[in-house]
């Protein structure tokens, strides 16, 4: 294995989904190390994250958003927002890439075992917890009931499409999927994601809820989910900070004496509660 | 530890010999300003300073240091650096930039080893000259160990004790570097001793500025929303000089610098002063106000880094008062947040 942790593996563009178009559209890029023995010892939860860079453009710290159990790949899905994710975008199957990692603390994967999961994603902030969902569905018979809460802007905004449309078929798995504003033919719920939680309204009971979207939707979330009775010990939510990094050295990630990248991103609502900083 | 003393005398013949083996970095005074810089003669050495304007971290932790080099665009191609940068003494650094290294070492050991740093640390000999002559915002006393005339965190001490040094090997790689050495370092005398701690109490007297460092991690948790940091920050530029001077501050930036052809990964000292440092591609920047950058500054030196790794990140170098261009006094910062009624 590579011993220089700012040096990353080469790793070839296999695939790339196009999740969602416009200003900030979003890719889903299936990347595949170059050299076996490095995809095969890449071994990550979910939760975890990758720096993904394109040599001349520079690096940026991504939730990887396939699952573990989905062998030979890592997928990271991307919006197109600053330099690095914008020239990300320009790529094409077999460009190459460098990623290092995985980095960070992952979802407690083995601890939620025989638990009911609630998921509560919004916008980009559903690739993180992609990887848990479909690392959870994998293993279906491990877990309890499953509720997975989705919002978006409006539906050209949905991420993932056709797995939503798969796990929407399975009787296992209860999809609720939001727009923010009303559309002809939409059937589903219209209006923000802590709403929706409302609606859906999750026995706190043997439960877990994960939830990542934009800050203010995941305060409201936080909200709902304490008036519905979960504890904040049964709520859990990922972060993104800037970095440079990825291994707790740069400096710019911390959240008081936490850095994002090497003490999360993964963390309980109880322990943000007492943390002191700004984020 | 074994005690030497070398005669003033001898001391050019001493470095020499160490020039003949190692790179050699040492304090050298140009236009007034002293920095440390390799030597290959050392009539270049002032040994008259009290302390160099940019801390001995650069060395070691680089201002600007390629990470690797790689051919641009989308093909991949990487070629590593060698992180190795020769045997190498610093000669005459100071009790509390010593210690900077050995604050530094948390950060750049730790699950990921940092090469670069790493590399050079572990190549790298302290030969460190007593602060005899401490400066007017030193507070290296504040702290519960070092001190002006410490050998805690060096390889070999050096103290001047009027015409000649009293030598302290401190460690393994001192006792190398100092073994072939034996025509000109003779064993201290009981006398030698006692005059040493004469200077070395002399030394620590000069030191008039003090901060309470007891309880500091503690009483920063609790005041950290008190506006007392609007009114520190207030007359703050953001210059960032108090970081990039600091001998113990360690953040970076990454940046890929290209040509058509080539292109290297580099990195650069960064400012926690500076608003791009946290500010995220969406717009979003969790700490927008100065207010925010400036308590981070403090808290990173005082509780964050106590709470990692139990040693404050601060050594009382006194670079960051010397140098803040509004007079920004990281003693009276500590001083009145200690003092900050809860």
């Amino acid at each position: 294995m590579n011993t220089n942790p700012y040096q990353p593996w080469l790793a070839t563009i296999d695939d790339i989904q196009e999740e969602v178009g416009g200003q900030r559209a979003i890719k889903t890029f299936k990347l595949v190390f170059q050299d076996k023995n490095i995809q095969n010892d890449f071994n990550f939860l979910p939760g975890q994250c990758t720096m993904v860079s394109l040599f001349g453009k520079g690096e940026c710290f991504f939730a990887i958003s396939s699952s573990p159990t989905q062998k030979g790949y890592i997928e990271v899905s991307v919006m197109k927002l600053g330099k690095v994710t914008s020239a990300l975008h320009e790529c094409e199957p077999g460009d190459v890439v460098g990623v290092r990692g995985p980095y960070g603390n992952s979802f407690d994967v083995e601890g939620w075992q025989g638990k009911n999961l609630v998921f509560i994603g919004g916008g980009i902030g559903q690739a993180p917890l992609r990887s848990l969902i479909n690392y959870v569905v994998d293993n279906r018979k491990e877990y309890g009931k499953l509720d997975v809460i989705y919002g978006v802007r409006s539906s050209k905004d949905l991420s993932y499409k056709q797995e939503f449309a798969e796990m929407e078929k399975r009787k296992d798995v209860n999809v609720h999927l939001s727009i923010d504003v009303e559309e002809e033919g939409w059937k589903k719920f219209v209006g923000f994601v802590p709403a929706h939680l409302l609606r859906v309204k999750p026995s706190p009971k043997n439960s877990i809820a994960i939830t990542c979207g934009p800050p203010i939707m995941i305060k409201f979330v936080i909200q709902n989910l304490e008036q519905l009775g979960f504890t904040e010990e049964q709520i859990f939510t990922t972060l993104e900070m800037r970095m440079k990094c990825g291994i707790g050295k740069c400096g710019r990630c911390n959240i008081g004496n936490l850095y994002v990248c090497k003490d999360g991103p993964v963390f309980s609502y109880k322990q943000l509660k007492n943390i002191q900083g700004e984020r | 530890m074994d005690r030497f003393v070398l005669s003033k005398e001898k001391t050019p013949k001493f470095i020499t010999e160490i020039i003949a083996k190692y790179n050699v970095f040492a304090p050298v005074e140009n236009e007034g300003i002293t920095l440390f810089k390799q030597i290959k003669n050392p009539s270049e050495i002032n040994l008259e300073f009290s302390n160099s304007k940019v801390p001995p971290k650069a060395l070691l932790f680089k201002q600007t240091e390629t990470l690797f080099k790689f051919t641009p665009g989308v093909k991949g191609k990487i070629d590593p650096m060698d992180t190795n940068g020769g045997k190498t003494v610093v000669f005459g650094i100071r009790p509390c930039d010593a210690k900077s290294f050995a604050i530094l070492d948390h950060v750049f050991k730790g699950d990921y080893e940092d090469p670069y740093y790493l590399t050079k640390r572990e190549n790298t000999i302290l030969v460190g000259l007593g602060c005899t002559h401490p400066d007017v915002n030193c507070f290296c006393t504040s702290f519960d160990d070092g001190g002006p005339v410490s050998a805690e965190y060096v390889d070999v001490l050096l103290t001047d004790i009027g015409d000649k040094y009293f030598v302290e090997v401190k460690s393994d790689k001192g006792k190398h570097l100092t073994k072939t050495m034996n025509k000109l370092l003779i064993p201290a005398t009981e006398k030698d001793g006692k005059k040493k701690n004469e200077v070395e109490k002399k030394a620590v007297d000069i030191i008039t500025r003090h901060t309470k460092t007891d309880g500091i991690v503690d009483k920063l948790d609790k005041i950290f929303d008190n506006p007392f940091w609007k009114n520190i920050a207030i007359k703050c530029l953001g210059c960032g000089t108090c970081t990039y001077l600091c001998p113990t501050c360690h953040c970076f930036d990454i940046q890929d610098e290209t040509t058509m052809s080539e292109g290297a990964r580099i990195r650069v000292w960064d400012t926690c002063m500076n608003p791009e440092y946290t500010l995220q591609a969406s717009g979003y920047n969790p700490r927008p106000e100065r207010m925010n950058r400036v308590r981070n500054r403090v808290y990173h030196k005082y509780n964050y880094y106590p709470k990692n790794y139990d040693i404050i990140a601060c050594v009382g170098c006194g670079r960051c008062i010397d140098n803040c261009p509004v007079n920004i006094d990281i003693i009276d910062v500590v001083t009145e947040a200690g003092e900050v009624k809860v």
